[in-house]
């Protein structure tokens, strides 16, 4: 694949804690314009892959580039959706304050967010359904709304290539809908999303791409290529009983 | 405080008048409570950030590590002036910055053993050089131990503006990189995703709570600056739900408490000012714990309470449903004790007078009570999705 192509590329990529490596040696191509679902067993490294990748912790080893030039260089171009989990939701902070905080790094130095800003994060709100909740005291959400104010806050980084940690981790079932009708959204604007996921039944449904990791790369590509009994018997060890339910639900 | 005592007796409200008068005209008092007040206001704003970011010991860490500085700055000057001392006080608390930040990042230690760690280390020490400098008679003069405690009394007219100097720069410095402030204190590693230099940021607003305690130091000593930081935030969060609101408040519950202990200790009552003004501070945040509308403590008594009373009345409306829908008649009278046998624990009566209150129930002959019209179809209303659930 011609590299200036693809969206991302993440090369020989290792990570450690102490003596312990999470993360081994991980290569990864992904061509612009794909929704991708990055599985794998707790602990297999997925988080610590993207934080690695955005440059959150230092890697041992790695490199990576975005549209062909080196990350530290195409900042602008990547939003990111950290766990929900990740913050206080008592801060003292009004949804619509936490949307435009997707805006700081474009803001500079001193400069507050202006009216224009303002009306970018509502457009934002209103594109996962949270339009009526810009005033509302962040600790009166629930975990779904949470989830899409968090969503927001990317959008309104309004980046080429979305980095997503667990977007569907614990949402109701408004906020799953409208997750992924955001998905298909981001992907109908040529937009590149990584995406942490748990549920493996819904990978062939919600994602095209899917990139298997236990610590190593074991595959990834388009889902109906990669997303095997074999690798997933490979990522997973024997813990697969959900195999056989997914012919059920592969859609007819 | 003190407005409450003022009304007790024509004495105390001389007392009140002349504590006015003096704060208005007294030099030495003014200059006090000034000092004091600048020193609320910036541990105030530097506090409110230190209490959201789950930091309170990071300030106790710092003011117990400036300790040593200011000895060390008096041994290597031989200067008494405030300025210099206070110097020497920053430069330990950069000095123990440093270090915390270091340790964490060299050693698997957690941040709150190296925390300990490091405030008991500086603080031993200084204590260490304090007694070694008793021995010396200029030292004792120089007044080092009012550091420990603090002795706002010895404030000057120089070192207040010294203190709003150095926190009015705080200050200035809070007001500019305001929205990196806010982001690292809700969501640090999404700012860094951002690019935007968080370890920098953060090290910012870390020397400038320093700045904080260096300017509380004199009148409120390494030992209580702790509580200047922690409290006015934790008692301001009580009261908004806003970041901006929230810190202009910690600073005026800050100011309040630093001019209301100024002015308690000129009583001429040999109270210390340093004490004083944590107790003030104290009482404030005390109200504001059990006060404070949706968080306070009796807000949510309150709440609790009217939730379990109307459930209650809940229960009993639909009770009285059920044991008339056995008759033919909905609004069938039933006797107080039939209700209270069903019901259980529960002041059945107060309950029925809230449905009766509301319309939705009538008494009979004094101990039997019914439904009315109305109250048929709100128990209908509510049972109507149970017995849903149960198909």
């Amino acid at each position: 694949m011609d590299a200036d192509k693809l969206a991302v590329q993440v090369a020989d990529l290792t990570v450690a804690y102490q003596e312990k490596p999470v993360l081994w040696d991980v290569d990864l191509d992904v061509p612009q314009g794909v929704l991708m679902a990055i599985v794998g067993p707790n602990g297999a490294g997925k988080t610590t892959m993207l934080k690695a990748i955005l440059g959150l912790l230092t890697p041992a080893a790695g490199h990576v580039s975005i549209f062909g030039k080196p990350y530290q260089q195409q900042r602008s171009l990547v939003g990111y959706v950290p766990q929900r989990g990740s913050v206080d939701w008592d801060f003292p902070t009004s949804v619509l304050d936490v949307v435009m905080m997707g805006n700081y790094g474009k803001l500079g130095w001193v400069r507050r967010p202006g009216a224009a800003d303002r009306r970018a994060a509502q457009s934002a709100l209103e594109k996962v359904g949270m339009a009526d909740y810009a005033d509302r005291q962040i600790s009166q959400l629930s975990g779904g709304q949470q989830q899409r104010t968090f969503l927001a806050r990317a959008l309104m980084q309004d980046a080429q290539v979305y980095f997503m940690d667990e977007p569907f981790q614990g949402v109701d079932a408004t906020t799953e809908r409208a997750i992924v009708d955001l998905l298909k959204e981001l992907r109908a604007q040529g937009k590149t999303v990584l995406a942490v996921h748990h549920d493996l039944q819904t990978v062939p449904e919600y994602f095209d791409w899917v990139m298997l990791l236990n610590v190593r790369r074991i595959a990834s590509g388009p889902v109906n290529e990669v997303f095997t009994d074999e690798n997933l018997r490979a990522a997973y060890g024997g813990r697969v009983g959900f195999l056989n339910k997914r012919q059920d639900h592969e859609p007819a | 405080m003190v407005a409450g005592s003022a009304s007790l007796t024509s004495d105390k409200t001389m007392s009140l008048l002349d504590l006015l008068n003096s704060l208005l005209f007294d030099h030495t008092i003014r200059t006090v409570a000034l000092g004091t007040a600048t020193l609320g206001i910036v541990s105030g704003v530097l506090g409110s950030f230190a209490v959201l970011r789950k930091q309170s010991l990071l300030g106790d860490a710092l003011s117990h590590a400036a300790l040593p500085g200011v000895a060390i700055a008096y041994m290597l000057t031989g200067s008494k002036s405030p300025a210099v001392l206070m110097l020497g006080a920053g430069a330990a608390g950069v000095l123990a910055i440093l270090l915390l930040i270091n340790i964490t990042r060299q050693t698997r230690l957690k941040e709150d053993s190296v925390l300990g760690i490091v405030l008991s280390v500086f603080f031993g020490f200084g204590l260490l050089l304090l007694t070694f400098l008793q021995r010396n008679p200029d030292a004792r003069q120089a007044g080092l131990n009012t550091f420990l405690f603090g002795q706002a009394a010895t404030l000057l007219t120089r070192d207040v503006v010294t203190m709003a100097i150095f926190g009015g720069l705080a200050l200035l410095f809070v007001a500019v990189f305001w929205k990196e402030f806010k982001l690292l204190s809700f969501d640090r590693e999404f700012g860094a995703s951002l690019g935007l230099p968080m370890p920098r940021i953060d090290m910012l607003l870390t020397t400038l709570l320093v700045v904080a305690v260096v300017i509380g130091l004199q009148a409120v000593g390494v030992v209580l600056m702790s509580a200047m930081l922690v409290a006015p935030g934790a008692a301001a969060r009580q009261w908004t739900n806003h970041l901006g609101r929230m810190t202009l408040l910690s600073a005026l519950f800050g100011a309040l408490a630093g001019v209301a202990g100024a002015l308690l200790s000129s009583l001429g009552t040999g109270l210390s000012t340093g004490p004083v003004i944590v107790l003030c501070i104290s009482v404030i945040v005390l109200f504001s714990l059990v006060m404070a509308p949706n968080r306070g403590l009796l807000w949510n008594y309150l709440r609790q309470w009217r939730n379990r009373r109307r459930l209650r009345t809940e229960a009993v409306l639909e009770n009285i449903y059920l044991m008339s829908s056995q008759h033919d008649d909905p609004s069938h009278p039933h006797a107080i004790t039939a209700l209270e046998a069903v019901s259980g624990a529960g002041n059945v009566r107060r309950s029925l007078e809230e449905l009766q209150r509301r319309g939705l129930a009538v008494p009979y002959d004094g101990n039997k009570w019914a439904l009315t019209a109305e109250g048929v179809r709100a128990a209908q209303t509510r049972l109507q999705p149970a017995q849903k659930d149960e198909k």
